[in-house]
């Protein structure tokens, strides 16, 4: 197993914090399309070009966001994406012929927006800040977007929201080394907190970055500041009628394998998960089929030490049928990698 | 207090000579002031050669200072100061922590937590105030 830089892309002229394939790109003969955000408050479009297979940036989405761009998430459809910064907006972009046009601009945070994502269906966004809250948006024809709950339960900056693949539950992580799983249990936006994964429950000890689940739902997988990637999971991932809600719980911790602080984790439908680090490098684990009953579940697969020049703050598999990884770091850059068996 | 200050009367050192070192010295080289005092963190004692450790080979440097008093709450301000000043004077491959020295400080883990956390530390010097007074501290030319 190889993990090969097909791509390093230039173009950003300060740290990359995140980025996000398009949903809706890399199948039928639609090119792979992703966004990037930055520190130099500009998201930018990157393109692959089908005979080179290698990517351009397509278009730079400026002058909207005042300061750092720390997070972007294309809707389901992947026709409109949202961006959160740091000047505690989020904003709503739509591709209309090719050019991108702010259609809307959310306000509500008090501060930092931290993350951005989107539920299944594309008819919910959440959004979570420093000032310790997650919003839930509902959008409504026109470009409207509607906050139907504003979720108080974390005690200190939310670093990630994240909604299940299938479900409308909604997961946050947080500096105060929590996560939190919130439901609508009743029919009439009613957003509870459901469960807290935190220290008591083997969870972790320091900040929570990230999250990230498996393709039927029914794993999840976290990383830390306490330099351990921890998997998760749950019996039933379906809110039962009645309101019961069936518990996640922890299943394994994955410790020694980075020594600085673990900022992403991302899922590949086909089993692979991915950790990029403040240790410049990318670790690649998979389901340990003969793992001992009560041992480790997942292994390791691949490391690659000096992924990038500097930190890597975000990795993510493509969609498509066969996926690559794209991962975004301190260094300014992106790089694009395929893994070879 | 009368004068305002969080610690009014800061017992002050004098500078040691400086050993020669091959490692980087970018906090020896030039005085970071106190946000408060018209002095250097080093006459201060809240910083110290020995305080920096550097690992050449790790490409790794560790800084520990010592606020004035227990209850300073200028200590993040103090540690966001030799941060910026680490970022701006060393090659970026050298990976930074900074803390307060054990038990010299009342709140240690949660300003440890809040200087090591590189989302909090760039929102930090986005707002101009706090870049105004990390900026301050950091000019060459303070006395």
């Amino acid at each position: 197993m190889e993990l090969k830089e097909i791509q390093r892309l230039e173009g950003h002229t300060d740290r990359v914090w995140s980025l996000d394939w398009n949903p809706a790109t890399g199948h039928d003969g639609i090119p792979l399309v992703f966004a990037s955000c930055s520190g130099d408050k500009t998201v930018r479009i990157w393109e692959q070009n089908l005979s080179s297979g290698l990517w351009a940036c397509k278009a730079v989405l400026e002058e909207t966001h005042t300061r750092t761009v720390r997070s972007c998430a294309w809707s389901p459809s992947g026709k409109i994406l949202a961006t959160g910064s740091f000047d505690a907006t989020t904003a709503i972009w739509e591709n209309v012929g090719g050019d991108f046009e702010c259609v809307s601009t959310l306000e509500g945070h008090e501060n930092e927006v931290k993350s951005v994502c989107w539920n299944a269906s594309g008819t919910l966004l959440a959004t979570c800040s420093r000032d310790k809250s997650v919003w839930i948006w509902e959008v409504l024809p026109g470009n409207e977007f509607e906050c139907v709950s504003v979720l108080q339960g974390h005690a200190q900056d939310v670093k990630m929201v994240k909604w299940h693949p299938t479900e409308d539950i909604l997961f946050s992580c947080s500096y105060d080394n929590n996560i939190k799983v919130w439901a609508d249990e009743g029919d009439s936006d009613d957003w509870q907190c459901v469960q807290t994964l935190g220290e008591p429950n083997n969870g972790h000890t320091s900040t929570v970055w990230a999250l990230s689940f498996n393709a039927s739902g029914d794993k999840m997988v976290s990383c830390s500041d306490d330099l351990t990637v921890k998997v998760w999971g749950t019996e039933n991932t379906e809110i039962q009628s009645g309101g019961g809600f069936a518990p996640w719980r922890h299943l394994c911790t994955l410790t020694g394998y980075h020594d600085r602080t673990i900022f992403s984790v991302h899922w590949s439908r086909e089993g692979i998960f991915a950790s990029g680090a403040a240790d410049d490098a990318i670790r690649l684990f998979v389901d340990d089929n003969e793992s001992q009953v009560d041992g480790p579940l997942y292994k390791l697969l691949l490391k690659k030490e000096k992924a990038h020049d500097m930190e890597v703050n975000f990795v993510q598999w493509s969609p498509g049928e066969k996926p690559l990884l794209a991962s975004a770091s301190d260094d300014g850059t992106i790089k694009v990698w395929e893994l070879i068996s | 207090m009368v004068s305002g200050l969080i610690n009014a009367n800061p017992i002050i050192y004098e500078k040691k000579e400086r050993r020669t070192r091959t490692a980087p010295t970018a906090i020896q080289d030039e005085d970071i002031k106190d946000p408060e005092h018209p002095y250097s963190l080093e006459e201060l004692k809240v910083i110290t050669e020995e305080a920096v450790e550097v690992d050449d080979q790790r490409n790794y440097v560790r800084i520990t200072f010592t606020p004035t008093v227990e209850h300073c709450s200028m200590a993040t301000i103090i540690g966001l100061c030799l941060r910026v000043k680490l970022m701006r004077s060393l090659p970026s491959r050298y990976k930074v922590d900074i803390r307060v020295a054990p038990g010299s400080h009342a709140t240690e883990a949660a300003v440890n937590k809040q200087l090591n956390d590189k989302e909090r530390v760039a929102a930090a010097l986005e707002n101009p105030n706090l870049l105004d007074m990390v900026d301050e501290c950091l000019a060459p030319s303070y006395y």
